[in-house]
């Protein structure tokens, strides 16, 4: 007797036809990572430019000109003078006219040649904090540079000059990019495995499976091996994107990258998988599975806020969020070119991980068709 | 061919300290109808579960298709069919690929399965529906259909859990006709039924109650038996007679 194809294949056709007869998912499961990563790219950004700074020149020497005109040479401040009382101040900040305000002296000249230590006052809009003090930072190295020209007697104890690798522009896309990707792969991964599985335990159809030929690992394997497509050419999208979009570079092996974001995927599954076998239906797989990788990978992976300066319970929490260590392993191969060896701590979790949740749903898999 | 279906002594499985089914003993010849008939969690259902290879049972023996229940239960799955209670097709798929589908699950190869496809969408009358979506065909249809494609891979035996609920009379008598046809065509079938007049048309009947058989036999048989005129009085009466205990 001749044989027909292998059985896994015809559970991945049949889940390839799902998947193609639901043009509006699909549509939307492409547009969605692209729509993200505009958004992000455009709007997520840590660096801020055109600082409306107002002054206020009480000395309206040459040298208080030149203090201003240090900042105009900056492409980060524009300047515009303000002439209105001080009390006024306020209402710059309230109707969102200037991000600060600089208050240059009366005596800003004579006492610059004489004094060895000169008032400039900056009043900072600390609204958004963090905003608040990139923009102090930005003044502080402005402020430097016109000490240095102005007096290079003043001593200077220190001269701090750091350089600044792999992100040397400090652009918030190289850092976003790669942190969508991972976004993006575990909540694909994740949810629509789970749903995929919980529908056919819905619908009946997996009992009728089940009594076929087909051994559970065949049916699990067939399933997501199309969504393991789907999500890399996602993935492969994306980085294309914040390539020719967003200049954002690629330093690594784009191999190394393919092979150890397959690990991450297949981690992401086990997870769907996984949130599959305790799921009743469709809306509960869903739920479970947008809280398990949505917000954890959002606030707990260092997407977007530093582990570092996390408090020590959450610290220890991240240790369970797959996509921390594939932000290790992404940004270090775009960004940094890291090899294997460097990248192999990140690899080996998530390889334990995803060992140790494969095996579990497999056996729930299992077991939960006894019952 | 074993001209012995599906023989089971003392067959039993337990969940917990509940006993579903409870040293059942039966045997189906070749080509047989067999109803299995009971009220809900009778054991009629954990019955075929553990008939079909999805469950093993806890004590007792039992072999269908001429293989043991505990350790062969891949051979099994190659020889039977089974067709559950819910409509077990993918409405978003059309008819022709459902088939394929199941064809394919059962390791058949694409020339075979378009061959049967052909004749069983002639069979039907659903030719002309092969690429219509298979949500779109009304519900006698659909259970026809689920029937072709758990009969795709000439099994010995099928299993079907309660086919008919949901249907409309006139519709139910035209699936009772394929059930004629495909036991002629020497394959057994082994059906569970809320419906008494159902029971009628099997060839033999057992009747469950609280994990045992109370009564197994020609239907006419058990009406001349218990002097009743229908199979829907004996069943009335035994479970009078068995369920209502001090």
């Amino acid at each position: 007797m001749h044989k027909g194809k292998p059985l896994i294949l015809s559970i991945a056709a049949k889940e390839v036809l799902h998947i193609l007869k639901d043009p509006r998912s699909l549509i939307i499961l492409f547009l969605m990572p692209i729509l993200q990563l505009v958004m992000f790219g455009y709007a997520l950004k840590m660096e801020i430019q055109e600082i409306k700074i107002g002054v206020i020149d009480y000395s309206q020497s040459p040298v208080s000109r030149q203090l201003i005109d240090c900042f105009r040479g900056s492409e980060f401040f524009t300047l515009f003078s303000f002439e209105g009382e001080e009390d006024a101040i306020n209402d710059l900040f309230m109707q969102r006219q200037a991000h600060a305000v600089m208050i240059i002296p009366m005596n800003f000249a004579g006492d610059l040649s004489r004094e060895p230590l000169v008032d400039v006052q900056f009043i900072i809009d600390a609204a958004d904090p963090n905003a608040g003090t990139i923009i102090r930072n930005y003044i502080n190295q402005v402020i430097l540079t016109f000490n240095e020209s102005h007096q290079d007697l003043l001593p200077i104890p220190f001269d701090i000059r750091g350089t600044l690798l792999y992100n040397p522009d400090r652009k918030s896309t190289y850092f976003f990019v790669p942190g969508i990707v991972a976004l993006l792969l575990v909540m694909i991964s994740a949810l629509l495995t789970s749903i995929t599985i919980t529908r056919e335990k819905e619908t009946g159809t997996m009992e009728q499976i089940l009594v076929s030929p087909v051994k559970p690992h065949e049916i699990i394997i067939g399933k997501v091996l199309p969504y393991i497509i789907l999500a890399f050419l996602i993935g492969i999208i994306i980085l294309l994107i914040g390539i020719v979009l967003f200049q954002v570079p690629f330093e690594g092996s784009a191999l190394l990258l393919l092979i150890l974001s397959t690990l991450y995927i297949i981690t992401a599954l086990s997870l769907g998988l996984m949130i599959s076998t305790v799921a009743p239906t469709q809306q509960v797989a869903m739920m479970l599975a947008l809280v398990a990788t949505l917000l954890p990978t959002f606030l707990l992976s260092g997407f977007i806020f530093p582990i570092s300066s996390m408090p020590p319970l959450l610290q220890y929490l991240t240790y369970l969020i797959p996509a921390k260590y594939y932000l290790f392993i992404i940004r270090g191969i775009i960004l940094k070119g890291s090899t294997f060896m460097q990248l192999f701590f990140p690899t080996l979790f998530l390889g334990i991980m995803s060992a140790v949740l494969l095996v579990a749903s497999i056996r729930k898999f299992s077991t939960n068709l006894e019952s | 061919m074993n001209e012995i279906a599906v023989q089971t002594s003392q067959l039993t499985r337990k969940f917990g300290d509940f006993f579903a089914v409870n040293g059942v003993s039966i045997q189906v010849k070749r080509g047989e109808i067999f109803g299995f008939l009971g009220a809900n969690g009778a054991g009629k259902t954990t019955m075929i579960r553990m008939l079909c290879g999805l469950l093993k049972p806890t004590a007792g023996e039992g072999k269908v298709a001429g293989f043991d229940v505990y350790t062969q239960s891949e051979q099994i799955k190659k020889n039977i069919g089974y067709m559950s209670q819910k409509f077990s097709l993918y409405n978003d798929l059309t008819i022709s690929e459902n088939i394929d589908f199941y064809g394919g699950i059962y390791g058949l190869p694409p020339a075979d399965i378009e061959g049967k496809k052909n004749e069983l969408l002639e069979n039907l009358h659903l030719t002309p529906w092969r690429d219509r979506l298979t949500g779109a065909l009304p519900p006698g249809f659909k259970q026809g259909l689920a029937l072709g494609a758990a009969l795709l891979h000439d099994p010995a035996i099928v299993f079907l859990d309660e086919p008919t609920s949901g249907v409309d009379p006139a519709s139910r008598r035209a699936f009772w006709n394929l059930i004629y046809q495909t036991a002629t065509r020497g394959i057994t079938v082994f059906v569970t039924t809320h419906f008494m007049d159902e029971a009628e048309y099997c060839h033999r009947i057992s009747i469950m109650n609280a994990g045992k058989i109370i009564a197994l036999d020609k239907p006419d048989a058990l009406r001349k038996k218990y002097q009743l005129p229908s199979i829907q009085s004996v069943f009335v009466h035994l479970m009078r007679e068995t369920t209502i205990r001090p």
